[in-house]
């Protein structure tokens, strides 16, 4: 299947080549249809998971969930991201329009854009950067700025303290976030997505980084302002986060963006820890999508059994135990790869 | 241990003379205390009986005057004691006991609320259940219901 | 330099959670609170000027609305008391019936106050997980009298009838799972890190000030006063049944929260000594169809409710309708020390205390 898929683009590209397009420029164009299609696979997603969650957290809560729009309710997301186009656009006058509108169109450009370096089978990715890890991290880290933006623009006084709030959360875990990620780094020896699944052919990450998989866990579960670290989204309750002025499908695009970074997050932990791709029988597309979904579903587990965490405890949670357990993986990483070269195992 | 009443209210009657007045009540020991010695026979239940629960302060209109109605508990040995005080309705006012109780805070702001009565020394006597704009009392007998 | 505004907040009236219309404005420096204004009033319906224009059994269902998350105990609070002004004596099933009803209003009730703390806190699994089991307690209520939350079950003089079939089989196996309930809410909620550092230590009510400010109910056992109307001053058959009251040792957010489980657990004993020793009998004492108690006759008459003491003030001046009736409410005098455990603490820890203080203001407004 992935290689009727390269087959595919290559046929592409050669097609365009012969129709008289300079090289370069048909590359260019199969990027165009690449991300056509990660977009696809984006909002489809989105829509599975939107639903995917209700049903879930009802499970839970022994209750139904949507059931019914469609068998088991699957139109449900469908029919509520109708009413929210048609909602009204309200942008208030004393905001700085410019910041205001760009801030949902920033965040969910810089969610899609993590998808550029997942594998998503063998040889299946939008491009294959030597510095994929790398790309990852810094990309997810700018959607602050997205959420300052919304804060900012907003002209409101709670949405900038509550702004400021989920800045300040996600600059603190995004530490033990990349830290996190070292330790798989240096064992591969390479920044690349691909050669860290090739990596993990006999044995897989999980099982030599687990302290880095759990803080890993609990980062991200931080940078994406989801489950037990929803503080300043759920100032809703109390004085509003930072998406308190926005209205219909911007204020949807938010949450569209949050959703398409959960699964960007799981498809990486997938790829990084439980060895991407690979596995027996069934194709490699399928696999990563297993993998993904099973840690979406622990992050929804998560979410759906613990009580919130307060912010003081939030920050001192990351800068005083995460940060220096994930210093401690780095240095425990090192002097075991020191060990196995010495007794020649590697 | 259960109350000495007549103890009780022989010493009372002993410091307070006639500003005091035992009243019948099958229920409970009841006083009726002049408005001016309020205070002071308040203080004197708290610190050498050891009335430190308020439980209720409340009021009734009874025309001419007002009724104010305290009831105080002991914790833990359950004593029961309650004490009346009356003033004039034209000039309702009375000596608030929130030096003593603090709970006498709101209970005391929700007679002035609904009945009318002042409290001197109060630190905050403004509405409490009604609208702040609200005007008239709707406890006393005399206030009209519209509709 | 840098130097804190001080800037109001507020916290409802329109609040996401069950406690009512409750406005709390909170006077902030920084992220610390210091001080917390409440403004009361929001669901003042007058019940106490109503009262002076209806007959003591017409008042009767406005007593159910004032508590209206436990109702057993407000009627049966009221019904007493106008059982004491006519000198009555109820038949001896009544009261047992009575003892069942509201010890089930008073589990209920506090089941509400653990969902409401659950989603407020952000566990909105415990939510599900309260409501769910007082579903149970819904039904055996729906089966007496008919009436899911607002009883119409309890009169003066009685109860309205006799138990139904499938009562008492539906309270045992209620109260037989009531320890598996118990159990469930500890796992998912008070042994969580989260909830212990949310709730340890937040919201300390000290013993002074909990008598002084007249606090009653779980909050002031939880400060650490082992003081239970139904142990001190014993009303209907109280005095037969053998039950601890729970304490806690600081009165912060952690205690008050046990203490109710806890009292959840002595309630189902409370039940289960009931339906053993339950006679046969009257349901309903000799009582005159027009109610005129003797003029110039008051009684107040306090029961321990879910939230604290609960009083009701009778003045009869020998008419059907009574002079004045004032309710003791122990959700208004709760409320009172809000700002008292607030001080000093964070912002989010006005909901841990407005949620573990369990504040009903149908009753503090009246």
């Amino acid at each position: 299947m992935e290689h009727l898929i390269i087959n595919l683009f290559q046929a592409f590209t050669g097609l365009l080549v012969d129709l008289g397009l300079p090289p370069v420029l048909a590359e260019v164009a199969l990027l165009i249809v690449k991300w056509g299609i990660i977009i696809a696979i984006i909002t489809l997603n989105v829509l599975i998971l939107i639903w995917l969650e209700r049903k879930i957290s009802g499970f839970f809560q022994e209750r139904l969930g949507p059931n019914r729009l469609g068998p088991f309710g699957v139109f449900q997301t469908i029919a509520d991201t109708l009413k929210l186009m048609t909602k009204e656009d309200i942008v208030p006058s004393a905001a700085d329009k410019l910041i205001f509108k760009t801030a949902p169109m920033f965040f969910i450009v810089v969610s899609v854009l993590l998808y550029t370096v997942l594998p998503m089978g063998k040889d299946l990715q939008v491009l294959d950067l030597n510095v994929g890890v790398l790309f990852f991290i810094s990309i997810g880290s700018l959607s602050t700025i997205a959420l300052l933006m919304a804060g900012w623009g907003s002209n409101n006084k709670w949405s900038l303290m509550g702004a400021v709030r989920s800045v300040a959360q996600m600059i603190s875990y995004a530490i033990p976030l990349a830290f996190s990620l070292l330790g798989v780094v240096m064992i591969t020896g390479s920044l690349n997505l691909q050669d860290i699944v090739e990596a993990q052919k006999n044995i897989w990450f999980i099982i030599l980084q687990p302290i880095a998989f759990i803080t890993y866990f609990i980062s991200a579960t931080a940078e994406l302002n989801r489950g037990p670290f929803d503080m300043p989204e759920a100032e809703q309750e109390l004085t509003g986060g930072a998406y308190t002025e926005y209205t219909g499908m911007r204020w949807a695009l938010f949450f569209l963006a949050e959703y398409t970074n959960l699964v960007a997050v799981s498809a990486l932990m997938a790829t990084v820890f439980l060895g991407g791709w690979q596995g027996p029988w069934l194709p490699s597309w399928l696999w990563i999508i297993i993998k993904t979904y099973g840690i979406i579903l622990v992050f929804f587990w998560v979410k759906w059994t613990f009580p919130r965490i307060r912010m003081d405890h939030l920050m001192s949670f990351s800068w005083k135990f995460l940060v220096p357990v994930t210093l401690a993986n780095i240095l425990l990483t090192g002097a075991g790869i020191y060990f196995f070269q010495w007794i020649g195992w590697c | 241990m259960a109350m000495d009443t007549e103890k009780i209210t022989e010493e009372l009657k002993n410091r307070f003379h006639d500003k005091i007045t035992l009243q019948e009540d099958k229920f409970i020991l009841k006083f009726l205390v002049e408005k001016d010695e309020l205070l002071n026979v308040m203080g004197v239940l708290k610190e050498t009986y050891g009335f430190n629960h308020l439980a209720n302060v409340t009021s009734v209109d009874y025309g001419e005057e007002f009724e104010l109605v305290y009831h105080l508990y002991s914790i833990p040995e359950n004593h029961k004691i309650c004490i009346k005080t009356r003033t004039p309705r034209n000039s309702a006012q009375v000596d608030s006991l929130f030096g003593i109780w603090p709970t006498a805070d709101w209970q005391e702001r929700e007679v002035y609320d609904l009945m009318g009565i002042t409290f001197k020394g109060h630190p905050n006597l403004v509405r409490v259940l009604l609208p702040d704009d609200f005007t008239g009392h709707p406890l006393r007998k005399d206030f009209v219901m519209k509709g | 330099m840098f130097e804190a505004d001080i800037y109001t907040v507020n916290v409802g009236p329109v609040h996401p959670s069950t406690h009512g219309g409750l406005h709390a404005e909170a006077v902030m420096s920084g992220e610390i609170i210091q001080d917390v204004i409440v403004h009361l009033g929001y669901v003042h319906r007058s019940v106490e000027k109503i009262a002076e224009s209806k007959t003591y059994q017409q008042f009767t269902p406005y007593t159910a609305r004032l508590d209206y998350l436990a109702t057993n105990l407000p009627v049966l609070g009221y019904c007493q008391t106008v059982e004491k002004l006519l000198g009555i004596e109820v038949p001896e099933r009544v009261e047992y019936i009575r003892v069942i009803m509201a010890e089930l209003s008073r589990i209920a009730s506090h089941q509400i106050a653990i969902s409401a703390t659950g989603i407020d806190l952000g566990a909105t699994t415990g939510l599900m997980y309260g409501m769910r089991d007082r579903e149970r307690i819904m039904d055996i209520f729906s089966m007496t009298g008919g009436q899911r939350l607002l009883s119409s079950y309890i009169r003066i003089g009685g109860v309205a009838e006799d138990i139904p079939d499938g009562f008492i089989s539906a309270v045992t196996s209620f109260v037989k799972d009531i320890p598996k309930m118990m159990r469930e809410y500890d796992g998912l909620m008070t042994g969580n890190e989260i909830w212990q550092a949310r709730m340890k230590g937040v919201g300390i009510l000290s013993k002074e000030d909990a008598i002084s400010y007249g606090v009653t109910g779980p909050n002031l056992r939880a400060s650490g006063v082992p003081y239970d109307i139904r142990k001190a001053e014993p009303y209907g058959i109280y005095d037969r049944f053998d039950f601890e009251i729970p304490v806690g040792c600081v009165g912060d957010s952690l205690d008050r929260w046990n203490v109710r489980i806890a009292e959840i657990g002595e309630s189902g004993r409370i039940i289960k000594q009931a339906l053993v020793n339950m006679p046969d009998g009257e349901i309903k004492a000799k009582v005159p169809k027009v109610i005129k108690p003797e003029a110039g006759m008051e009684v107040y008459h306090r029961i321990e409710s879910s939230k604290g003491e609960l009083g009701y003030y009778i003045v009869s001046d020998g008419g059907t309708k009574p002079y004045r009736l004032h309710v003791r409410a122990p959700s208004f005098i709760n409320l009172m020390v809000l700002p008292v455990i607030c001080r000093g603490g964070v912002f989010q820890d006005i909901i841990t205390n407005i949620a573990t203080l369990d504040p009903i203001l149908g009753e503090s407004d009246r």
